[in-house]
């Protein structure tokens, strides 16, 4: 293993030099490693192989050669070796972008790895290699796009999304059809006008025309998430945005075929156009329906995992995959599908799947997608230096300039239309950075890739127009727009965790506004809503949800993810140093419950201590709670999971709970106080459990240990014991990061009151924390509200 | 048409407060007005009570009280009516008018506040300008009673969960035996500051610039 230090002479580079030349090594190796491969040609060694093969068989006869002791045969590994060489080289690409530190911020990732690509590809054709053919359209769209699309269909915030759907929709039909005959048409006008008289641009017809016009005038969904997960924008503009990208796929899959079909023949007929209409809307709304059905299926069959959990996320990934292969076979939109199959299937399979499968999806779908999106702009800088071009100055020009021209005029005329029916207009500025957001990427190309050569003489030069409005929108728009976005002050998102209080008032605000539309008497789209919701519960979740969670409201549901979210942090973070006083709240359940009379205890009351009774209650419980946790540290097993507390029942839960909130009473009433500090912000367990790009990661607020944290100090300072126990802790800690495979759960309930402290570190150490609770309250009143570590 | 004489005395008062609405919407809602109260001149809570559709909504009494209530009348007095007449029909629905292209910053402020202040109000049963923890679990049982029966526990922890949230985001240092009374008004307005309340809270077909519905039956 390469380790920077041991290595002398690296040592006289920084880190970010060092990085730099590891990069450089590793596009070396790539391209040099790819053409050995390619160099003998893989029919050759079959048929060596074979021929082989057939001599020993046909007998003994021959002379016997020595055994052969060590032997290369690359060709038996040669394809699975190569993906994962390229899989391998963009995932150290996206790491190596990181380590240097200044470089991710100013320039957006996909630019730099497009010029990865050009690297790589740049290379091989040094090396006087064929560049192997990665901008295959098939594995393109039936390999890298899936993956990226499922993950921005699942996760997809729905209620922004159906919200501004009509806005959405607006843009991405009408504005991508006004694109393509805008961008279509007037660079046929320019061709026809070419002043050189057999100018190669006069043979382009009306038709090829219109079909590279629609080919370009799409809104590419990678691109856009690539460049915006970057820029933080707020909900509204990103979901326009994205949503626009997403929708956009039927009416260029339509646009495509039609002009496809008929550039041959040169016309185009008032039937056809009509005909082309209504493929539009089976193309599209089957797509849709195709997603739903199967994302119906998954759900369905979520509702029965309960035996087999490791299986679980194995369903979601497959059921989508056939929704977007089964649009693909009918020539459907295969994006809505997915788009669909992920939103349909995700509220139930949400409510049935275990915690640790909720987190295997989430994981694995960021994974895919991040390493599908590296390599197609990998693919792309290498096929741009592969591909045949033939640049045409005028007509490449022309393109770009009425890419931007017909994008600008297309947001801006829909915008005043769609202004009309929004309740939240749309500002020049939001129009600003819409239109500017329209980045054109890979499937332009691979749309471009796919026209047959034979039909299309043309092709190499739509190629080359094709990537250079690719490059364009990636590099100049891509870098520009987060200076731009601060530069207008434009609204960025909110990183603020979603409350509880917010989620209340969510809820209220629905209900409050189908009331007044009822009493109004005006069916508006609340009261539709409304009549929605109410079927699904009544119906839909009865049928595809297990269980007793069927019966959940909403608001429940939320609590209990929040709870269950706070109690993973605490343990995740091991509660070892008290926070940097950010700002650290004090307020406990005791500062809210209305004062009860405090019970008659005798007037000395200066030094309170614990009963023996109430002592040995606290020991027992956590011993009993110690021993559980020690036995779940040992029987690990690759395909049992640790038990998960939704499969106890809700109604276990609720008693487990019952049982803390009478325990924290008594607590509370001895005024004995056992501090847990709270969650550190950067602790490196939290920091992989978060994911940025996650829309319904909670992101934690430094002050995150409000509701519904119940503080228990830690007894007296002044005891050497207690010092000890938070050494031991934290020391404690390092060795069970070990142990911990994978996220332990523990039932929310235990994680409360005074067991918190033990739950978190597995103490082995149960005498210490006993003489720790017996101790006598603090008796210098000022020790009690420092902070407990510096 | 002899109708909009009639109405032209509620307009001025309607225009006074908002002047981009139109007459139509008026007549509208005073069609509206008319059938729920039966061709009289005042409505009561029995005529709010009998539409259908609200009987599925968990929180209609809360609603239905909202507009019998003095403090949403923007005239500073409190307690409660026992019939509304038009007039006070229509300043209870103003709360719920869209911001327009035009609006400025101040007057989305403004706005938010007043809806606020329609919500707070909603909670505030007692009219002493603090949710007190009781009330705001009475509103959390109110939100979950159409919803099935996982418990009055699961109402109050999350009431409890709620309250706990205000208080430290807006009193992070407390003493120990120190008691949060109540949420007050400011501490309301800074824990919902992030739903944009001037954008959400509105009736589509208050908005001048949408074509009007109409008020069906």
């Amino acid at each position: 293993k390469l380790h920077p230090t041991s290595l002398n002479f690296l040592g006289l580079f920084s880190l970010p030099e060092r990085a730099l030349l590891l990069v450089l090594v590793l596009v070396f190796l790539q391209g040099s490693v790819l053409p050995l491969g390619a160099a003998s040609s893989p029919d050759v060694s079959h048929q060596d192989k074979t021929d082989n093969h057939k001599v020993e068989a046909q007998g003994h006869n021959y002379t016997k050669k020595a055994f052969p002791v060590l032997s290369i045969d690359y060709h038996y590994i040669q394809t699975p070796f190569e993906i994962s060489l390229w899989v391998l080289l963009a995932s150290l690409m996206k790491l190596g972008f990181h380590l240097i530190p200044r470089l991710s911020s100013i320039v957006p990732e996909s630019c730099l790895l497009i010029v990865v690509g050009l690297l790589v590809g740049g290379l091989i054709k040094l090396a006087g290699e064929q560049v192997p053919p990665v901008m295959n359209t098939r594995l393109f769209f039936l390999c890298l796009l899936p993956p990226i699309i499922l993950d921005a269909g699942y996760f997809l915030p729905i209620r922004p999304f159906m919200e501004n759907l009509g806005t959405i929709l607006m843009f991405a039909v009408v504005g991508t059809l006004w694109n393509a005959f805008f961008i279509g048409g007037l660079l046929y006008a320019v061709c026809q006008i070419q002043p050189d008289n057999p100018s190669s641009l006069h043979q382009i017809e009306l038709l090829p025309c219109l079909l590279f016009g629609s080919i370009i005038s799409a809104v590419d969904p990678v691109a856009v998430l690539a460049v915006f997960e970057e820029i933080h924008i707020n909900e509204l503009l990103h979901i326009l945005v994205f949503g626009e990208s997403l929708l956009n796929d039927a009416v260029t899959v339509v646009l495509y075929h039609l002009f496809e079909e008929y550039s041959g023949i040169g016309t185009v007929s008032v039937l056809d156009g009509f005909l082309g209409v209504i493929s539009f809307l089976v193309v599209a709304l089957g797509g849709v329906l195709v997603g739903a059905i199967y994302g119906i299926l998954a759900a369905f069959t979520s509702r029965f995992t309960s035996h087999t959990r490791v299986i679980e996320p194995l369903f979601v990934f497959v059921y989508s995959y056939m929704a977007y292969l089964s649009a693909e076979m009918f020539h459907l939109s295969g994006i809505m599908a997915l788009i669909a199959c992920g939103a349909v299937m995700r509220p139930y399979v949400e409510a049935n799947i275990s915690h640790k499968s909720h987190t295997t999806i989430k994981y694995f779908l960021k994974m895919w997608s991040s390493v599908s999106e590296t390599l197609i702009f990998i693919f792309l800088g290498v096929a741009t230096v592969d591909g045949p071009h033939n640049w045409n100055w005028t007509f490449v020009t022309v393109t770009v300039i009425l890419c931007l021209v017909a994008r600008v005029i297309g947001v801006v005329g829909l915008t005043y239309v769609i202004n009309k029916f929004r309740i939240v207009k749309l500002t020049t500025k939001d129009q600003f950075i819409v239109a500017y957001g329209g980045l054109r990427g890979a499937i332009a190309f691979s749309l471009g890739f796919l026209l047959d050569p034979a039909h299309f003489a043309m092709r190499e030069m739509f190629l080359t127009a094709i990537i250079t409005v690719i490059f364009f929108t990636v590099f100049v728009q891509g870098m520009t727009i987060k200076p731009l976005v601060e530069l207008l002050a434009v609204k960025k998102k909110q990183e603020a965790k979603r409350s509880i209080n917010e989620e209340i008032h969510t809820q209220f605000l629905d209900h409050l506004l189908t009331g007044i539309e009822d009493i109004c008497g005006h069916y508006g789209h609340h009261h539709w809503k409304d009549k929605l919701n109410r079927f699904n519960k009544k119906y839909v979740k009865k049928c595809l949800i297990a269980g007793e969670r069927s019966k959940e409201p909403q608001l429940i549901a939320f609590y209990h993810k929040m709870e269950m979210k706070q109690a993973i942090e605490l343990v995740e973070s091991g509660g070892g140093v008290k926070l940097p006083a950010a700002m650290p709240s004090t307020v406990s359940m005791q500062n809210i419950q209305p004062k009860k009379p405090p019970p008659a205890l005798p007037p000395e009351r200066a030094l309170p201590q614990l009963s023996k009774g109430r002592e040995e209650e606290i020991r027992k419980i956590l011993r009993s709670n110690l021993q559980r946790t020690r036995q779940r540290l040992r029987s690990y097993n690759r395909h049992t999971l640790v038990a998960d507390p939704y499969e106890d029942g809700l109604n276990d839960f609720l008693i487990k709970k019952q049982k803390i909130i009478e325990l924290e009473k008594k607590i509370t009433e001895m005024n004995n106080y056992l501090t847990v500090p709270s969650a550190p912000p950067d602790s490196p367990t939290i920091t992989r459990a978060r994911l940025a790009s996650d829309p319904q990661a909670y992101s934690v607020k430094p002050t995150s240990d409000s509701v519904p944290t119940i503080q228990v100090d830690l007894a007296s300072p002044q005891s050497p014991d207690s010092v000890n126990l938070m050494d031991e802790f934290r020391n404690a800690r390092q060795p069970e990061q070990d142990e911990d495979r994978g996220l332990m759960m523990k039932p929310p309930s235990e994680a409360k009151g005074p067991k918190r402290p033990e739950d978190a570190e597995g103490a082995k150490d149960q005498q210490r924390l006993m003489r720790c609770l017996s101790d006598p309250g603090p008796s210098a009143d000022e020790d009690e509200d420092e902070p407990f570590l510096p | 048409m002899g109708v909009s004489v009639a109405y032209s005395h509620v307009v001025g008062v309607w225009r006074s407060f908002f002047p981009t609405v139109s007459l139509e919407q008026i007549i509208n809602l005073h069609k509206r007005f008319k059938q729920l109260s039966g061709n009289e001149d005042t409505i009561s809570r029995e005529n709010l009570d009998s539409i259908p559709a609200l009987a599925t909504n968990p929180i209609r009494k809360q609603i239905i009280e909202a507009f019998f209530d003095k403090r949403n009348q923007r005239q500073d007095e409190v307690g409660s009516f026992h019939e509304i007449g038009f007039e006070q029909f229509l300043m209870v629905m103003s709360h719920f008018r869209p911001p327009t292209l035009k609006t400025t910053e101040e007057e989305r402020e403004v706005m938010r506040r007043e809806k606020l202040r329609f919500l707070f109000n909603m909670h505030d049963t007692d009219s002493d300008g603090t949710i007190t923890l009781d009330e705001y679990r009475k509103v959390v049982e109110e939100l979950l009673s159409k919803s099935g029966a996982i418990g009055l526990e699961a109402a109050k922890a999350i009431a409890d969960a709620a309250m706990l949230e205000v208080a430290s985001t807006n009193v992070p240092h407390m003493e120990p035996d120190e008691f949060y009374e109540g949420i007050t008004f400011e501490h309301f307005e800074q824990i919902l500051k992030g739903l944009e309340m001037e954008s959400r809270m509105h009736i589509r077909f208050l908005d001048v610039n949408t074509t009007t519905m109409h008020c069906g039956k």
